[in-house]
């Protein structure tokens, strides 16, 4: 039982980061743009995310507070560089995924020039402890308090609250309702009097926002308050698109992958841990090939029967109506 | 027009440069490259204010130092430019050429390290060897597209990981090659080398030739045979095609088969050349990171137009300014200074056709009006001719 319940309490940090940031690649997509830019996104919010935190460590603050500012930070820097994708694909009428690409190449080599020339080093390192070893009261509930109130993250319960906010927002409001049928039907959405470029850039904003703060929260959850050029934030952008075709474009399906990639993560990482799969000897590359493979595995079995909005990726012109 | 034959007017100019096809991409690609050089210098501005402007003029003559190095290092991004820019023309987006030119250069290792060949021929079955390592690399992308629609673009990121551990890992389980106490593998045997072309103080090989020799071969099968027709066809409307009968899907396989042979060539030629600059070849070193040779060859592709004969250009700039971007470390700038540069270049180039028009438009009202004032005083004919 204690192995199990060091999974999941390691799961969950890995998983927000993956949720956040697929759910904000569902903004961008129901919205009409392909955002394959998450990968840049998320690392350029990890770097203000962890530029603040390095600039606040020095004072003493809690680190959950300071957590909260960087959160903030990051989530403007996302969606400052999301600005430069809507630009290029709404106003511009440009390829998004070469645009993607290029905002992807960006980042790492933004972050490394600008590390080697200030620290020094190949990214940012910070000494905040933002591990919660146990929540008070909570904690001691039998079974859940295990699971969900030790040895955690506050980025954990926020990124639940998120989920909640983007299901209502997507679901309820006028708003998300509008921004879906720009990803199905621009045309038909345009005559009724909907401003198509207007909730583009809205969609691909709330991506910047979402895919920023999971940068950051990666870089808090598996980072350990890190970041670095090199590794950027491994493919978790990529990884965060395979969870959104995975779990077809809506919020629910869309944490249950992220939870199953983020478990299958866990589990490629503590191998060591678990006698039944430390005997079987396998190399432990395999293990951390693991993610990368299911994705395939769960594109091919989703890829046929596909409910992408019908939209995505053209840009949109008023002339053609 | 008024204006007498020998010297056409402003208008004139600007109205065939912006206007013939292959000028009209090419100004665009020089526009593209002027905002990524212009970005790059803000950054050094910003970065470093005094050594900006002796650092960027490093950037851009520097390579000219170096001619021998540009065209060594310009191989393997000619090869990846290549096999990305030939799946643009199927209209196929091969992000994974790292994934393959990775899987190029472990298959080029292995032959070079446990096959006993003679060596007249063992660096040739090196090659070859890559060859086909990126070809199975880019198969199976190809494959899940063809028969299961699954998104190219995903699979072959997902492939450049799979790929990038499963090198690193065969890597270090292979005892022959690999040794342990300097974390990367042994210099490869003299056998397993590409002949150097001899010119002094400088690392450029055979490979560059053999480059050129496949970029001008995809432009004849492009432009001349049937296969790169229908290819072009597909990219275009690939409906269309499908209704003119062609057969598609045989025809994304073999492009992607095509394309990750090319990008193991670059991987092939990268590890396999004879070089004095320590660790750029010859030795892997497993660290885990996805090869940026890769990267740099979607850049390759789309500065060439995804022409193999523009690639062979655009290979070869980049290849100089990153010379020019490793001498600008002499004023305390970073290599990387290049990577944003090129970065910049692939954003700009995604929509620099749309930016070049509208710069056109504003240069052709401009020229007008000049025009119109000039000729309000002779005549008023050609202002019509000019409107238009």
């Amino acid at each position: 039982m204690d192995t199990f319940y060091y999974l999941i309490q390691n799961t969950l940090p890995v998983a927000i980061p993956l949720l956040l940031v697929a759910l904000g690649g569902m903004f961008s997509e129901r919205s009409g743009i392909i955002n394959i830019a998450l990968e840049g996104i998320m690392l350029f919010g990890a770097f203000f995310g962890c530029l603040t935190v390095y600039g606040l460590q020095t004072f003493s603050i809690n680190g959950q507070v300071i957590l909260l500012i960087a959160m903030l930070v990051a989530a403007i820097g996302g969606i400052l560089y999301s600005l430069l994708l809507s630009f290029a694909a709404i106003n511009m009428r440009a390829d998004q995924t070469i645009v993607g690409t290029a905002l992807n190449m960006l980042v790492p080599a933004f972050i490394l020039l600008f590390a080697k020339m200030t620290f020094n080093s190949d990214g940012i390192t910070t000494n905040v402890n933002f591990y919660i070893k146990e929540v008070p009261v909570l904690s001691k509930i039998p079974v859940l308090g295990d699971l969900f109130f030790q040895k955690t993250y506050i980025t954990v319960y926020i990124g639940f609250l998120f989920l909640a906010i983007a299901m209502i927002i997507f679901y309820t409001t006028r708003f998300g309702i509008r921004l879906r049928a720009c990803g199905e039907h621009p045309h038909a959405a345009d005559s009724v009097g909907i401003n198509v470029y207007f909730m583009r850039y809205m969609g691909v904003g709330l991506s910047g926002f979402l895919g920023g703060i999971g940068g950051f929260f990666y870089s808090v959850g598996v980072m350990d308050g890190n970041v670095n050029g090199h590794t950027g934030v491994a493919g978790f952008g990529f990884l965060a698109l395979a969870v959104m075709i995975f779990g077809q474009w809506k919020p629910g399906r869309i944490m249950v992958a992220a939870v199953f990639f983020a478990f299958l993560r866990t589990l490629a990482y503590s191998v060591a841990l678990i006698p039944f799969l430390n005997n079987l000897d396998i190399n432990q590359t395999y293990y951390k090939m693991l993610p990368y493979i299911a994705t395939m595995i769960a594109l091919i079995f989703t890829s046929k029967k596909s409910r992408a909005p019908k939209a995505e990726g053209i840009p949109y012109d008023k002339s053609n109506r | 027009m008024q204006k007498n034959k020998t010297s056409p007017s402003l208008k004139d100019r600007i109205h065939t440069l912006t206007s013939s096809k292959g000028g009209s991409a090419f100004t665009a690609t020089l526009l593209a490259i002027g905002m990524g050089l212009l970005f790059g210098f803000l950054v050094m501005l910003l970065a470093s204010p005094f050594n900006s402007v002796p650092g960027f003029l490093e950037i851009l003559l520097g390579g000219a130092s170096r001619l021998g190095d540009v065209l060594y290092f310009a191989t393997p991004i000619l090869m990846t430019g290549l096999a990305v820019g030939f799946a643009f023309k199927m209209g196929l987006f091969n992000i994974g050429a790292s994934g393959q030119y990775t899987m190029g250069m472990f298959f080029s290792l292995y032959v070079a390290f446990m096959w006993e060949l003679p060596t007249s021929i063992h660096w040739i079955a090196c090659i070859i060897a890559g060859m086909v390592g990126g070809m199975l690399w880019g198969i199976i992308p190809g494959l899940l597209k063809a028969t299961l629609n699954v998104n190219e673009v995903i699979t072959s990121i997902m492939f450049n990981y799979i790929g990038m551990y499963l090198v690193d890992m065969w890597i270090q389980g292979n005892a022959v090659m690999y040794v342990s106490s300097k974390t990367r593998t042994q210099y490869l045997p003299a056998s397993a080398q590409i002949p150097s072309l001899g010119i002094t103080g400088s690392n450029v090989n055979f490979a560059i030739v053999i480059a050129i020799v496949i970029a001008v071969l995809l432009f004849v099968v492009l432009n001349k045979t049937i296969f790169g027709f229908e290819l072009k066809a597909t990219g275009f409307n690939k409906h269309a095609s499908q209704y003119a009968g062609m057969n598609g899907k045989r025809n994304i396989i073999l492009t992607m088969v095509i394309a990750g042979g090319l990008a193991g060539l670059g991987g092939a030629f990268a590890i396999l050349a004879p070089s004095s600059i320590a660790g750029s070849s010859m030795t892997y070193e497993p660290i885990s990171v996805i090869a940026a040779n890769g990267f740099n060859g979607i850049a390759v592709a789309l500065l060439g137009n995804s022409s193999p004969i523009g690639i062979i250009f655009s290979a070869l700039f980049i290849s100089y300014i990153q010379r020019g971007g490793t001498l600008a470390t002499m004023f305390g700038y970073k290599p990387e200074i290049i990577d944003v540069v090129i970065a910049v270049i692939i954003y700009f180039s995604a929509f620099s056709m749309l930016m070049k028009n509208t710069l056109a438009k504003i240069l052709h009202n401009m020229a007008n009006k000049v025009h119109t004032k000039d000729a309000e005083n002779r005549t008023t004919k050609d202002h019509k001719k000019g409107g238009k």
